[in-house]
């Protein structure tokens, strides 16, 4: 097992070893013209740069504030309504199609709205996150309290619990096996929602660089602020991923 | 505490809008104290009648009596015992097992403690901290035994609780049902499709017809000696003999059951 997982990091690496040493020779060699692509080592001296002058961690701050605001947001109301509906099937049924049709309202022509709205600081980027989240948040909850399993409610039921007991011991907890699973999705939903928002209009973040680099056809300023994204992303969906084993633990 | 089914019906509505009438003027008592198994083929609607009992489904004619008094709502003087696994998956095997106490109000401190004794009684000591889906299948259900019992009540009800185990666990499990009912003076109704167990466990069989309006075609004593020794008893010659009276009854509802369920598929 051990063996198994070192031999995957290994080859990770050697993917990731490769395909960076390539697109850096095949630039070098002039096969590629780094004005469209760059190169790696413009790009890591670039988040260098940034990280010496201090600018990354300001950018940082303000998307992962935004990000955590429309997660923490997202949640509340998705959570919120999910149980709600979930124990009301008659409103339920009335709002279906208007949730539906919510939902496939594409985000991005929000965005301006929300600017308009909301302005250019965090809070338009915070609103776009949350109508991400929220639908992840809500279908989630709503299916685990319709999900929750009949055979144990009856039990708890005949064990003595009131109704409130049920929603405490049964519901919830039910709700909340689904609403976890959903968390790393809601986490990367809250992130596209920030640098969206920040891409569309900003003064500060990660899509405000990346956007702004776009602007100029600074492709080293584009990837390094990609690269960025990724490797927080990448951190954060693992620290999910922890806190999502240890809370369904006993799932095994 | 005695049980006493008055002239029970239950209608279903069909998806097509037709009524389907599962039981039929079913009457018959179970004496306080007693272990009475309810057996009839599959479908005859015996799961229904025990959730009659346990006021999760309400019967469309008829009357349940606990003690001297008429059951309306949920039955709070019986605990439950279901075929599926009932434990609640993310809760501690201890936890599981106090739960009950949980939620009449029991203090953690004192919960815990009658927990851990009952989970020496069924032999799980050592996995209170486990979670259900840790457990074999005869753990889960002896930790279910021990959630059921723990709250002190007068009825047990049972729905064919046993049958999802290998042949060896159940006889264990059976076993230790006994030993638990012996000391308890409870009352038992223990539905299940296999006539071996229900002779082996009970005092009184009672035979549900095939559905549809399921009722009831016998009733037949158990006469055999207490306390029962369930590794010899099925070869002994008072069991063969009841085994045989009751099944030359059975046998034909379980047939006609079987031509039709042939006749609704083909």
């Amino acid at each position: 097992m051990a063996d198994r997982r070192a031999s995957v990091v290994f080859w990770q690496i050697v993917v990731a070893v490769v395909f960076l040493s390539l697109w850096q020779s095949l630039v070098a060699a002039g096969l590629l013209d780094p004005f469209f692509v760059s190169q790696p080592s413009a790009i890591a001296r670039r988040i260098l740069s940034w990280i010496a002058d201090g600018s990354l961690w300001r950018h940082l701050a303000t998307t992962l504030e935004e990000s955590l605001l429309g997660l923490l947001l997202g949640a509340a109301f998705g959570i919120g309504l999910g149980f709600f509906l979930g124990r009301s099937p008659f409103v339920a049924a009335v709002f279906d199609p208007y949730i539906k049709m919510l939902n496939a309202v594409p985000r991005v022509v929000l965005a301006p709205l929300f600017l308009l709205w909301l302005g250019l600081g965090i809070w338009s980027k915070v609103a776009l996150a949350v109508t991400l989240v929220f639908f992840v948040m809500f279908f989630n909850t709503y299916q685990g309290v319709r999900d929750a399993d009949r055979v144990v409610i009856d039990n708890v039921r005949m064990l003595g619990a009131t109704e409130r007991q049920l929603v405490r011991h049964v519901l919830v907890p039910s709700a909340l096996t689904w609403i976890f699973s959903s968390l790393q999705t809601s986490l990367g939903f809250a992130m596209v929602g920030a640098v969206v928002g920040e891409y569309l209009g900003a003064t500060r973040g990660l899509g405000y660089v990346i956007s702004q680099a776009e602007g100029t056809f600074d492709t080293t300023g584009v990837f390094a602020g990609m690269t960025v994204l990724a490797i927080v992303v990448v951190i954060a969906s693992a620290g999910v991923t922890r806190l999502e084993r240890w809370l369904l633990r006993w799932k095994q | 505490m005695r049980v006493e089914f008055d002239r029970i019906a239950r209608d279903f509505t069909t998806p097509d809008g037709r009524v389907y009438r599962a039981l039929d003027d079913i009457s018959f008592v179970v004496p306080s104290g007693a272990f009475v198994a309810i057996v009839g083929p599959s479908g005859c609607g015996k799961s229904t009648l025990l959730n009659i009992a346990a006021g999760l489904v309400s019967q469309s004619a008829g009357r349940v009596c606990i003690g001297d008094r008429e059951l309306t709502g949920l039955n709070r003087s019986a605990t439950y015992m279901f075929q599926q696994d009932a434990l609640l998956p993310w809760k501690t095997v201890r936890d599981n097992v106090s739960l009950g106490l949980t939620l009449a109000g029991v203090g953690r401190s004192e919960a815990n403690a009658r927990a851990d004794d009952w989970l020496s009684r069924v032999g799980l000591t050592a996995f209170g901290g486990h979670y259900p889906s840790q457990l074999s299948g005869g753990m889960r259900k002896r930790a279910a035994m021990a959630q059921n019992w723990i709250i002190d009540r007068g009825i047990v009800l049972m729905d064919e609780p046993f049958s999802a185990l290998d042949v060896h666990t159940r006889q264990r499990m059976e076993g230790e049902l006994l030993a638990l009912w012996d000391s308890s003076k409870k009352t038992i109704v223990f539905v299940t499709h296999d006539l071996e167990e229900a002779i082996a466990l009970a005092d009184e069989v009672v035979v549900l017809s095939a559905g549809p309006a399921s009722h009831v075609v016998a009733r037949h004593a158990v006469t055999l000696d207490r306390p029962r020794d369930l590794m010899e008893l099925r070869t002994q010659p008072t069991f063969v003999e009841i085994y045989r009276a009751i099944w030359a009854v059975l046998r034909g509802e379980v047939i006609r059951s079987q031509r039709g369920m042939e006749a609704a598929h083909g």
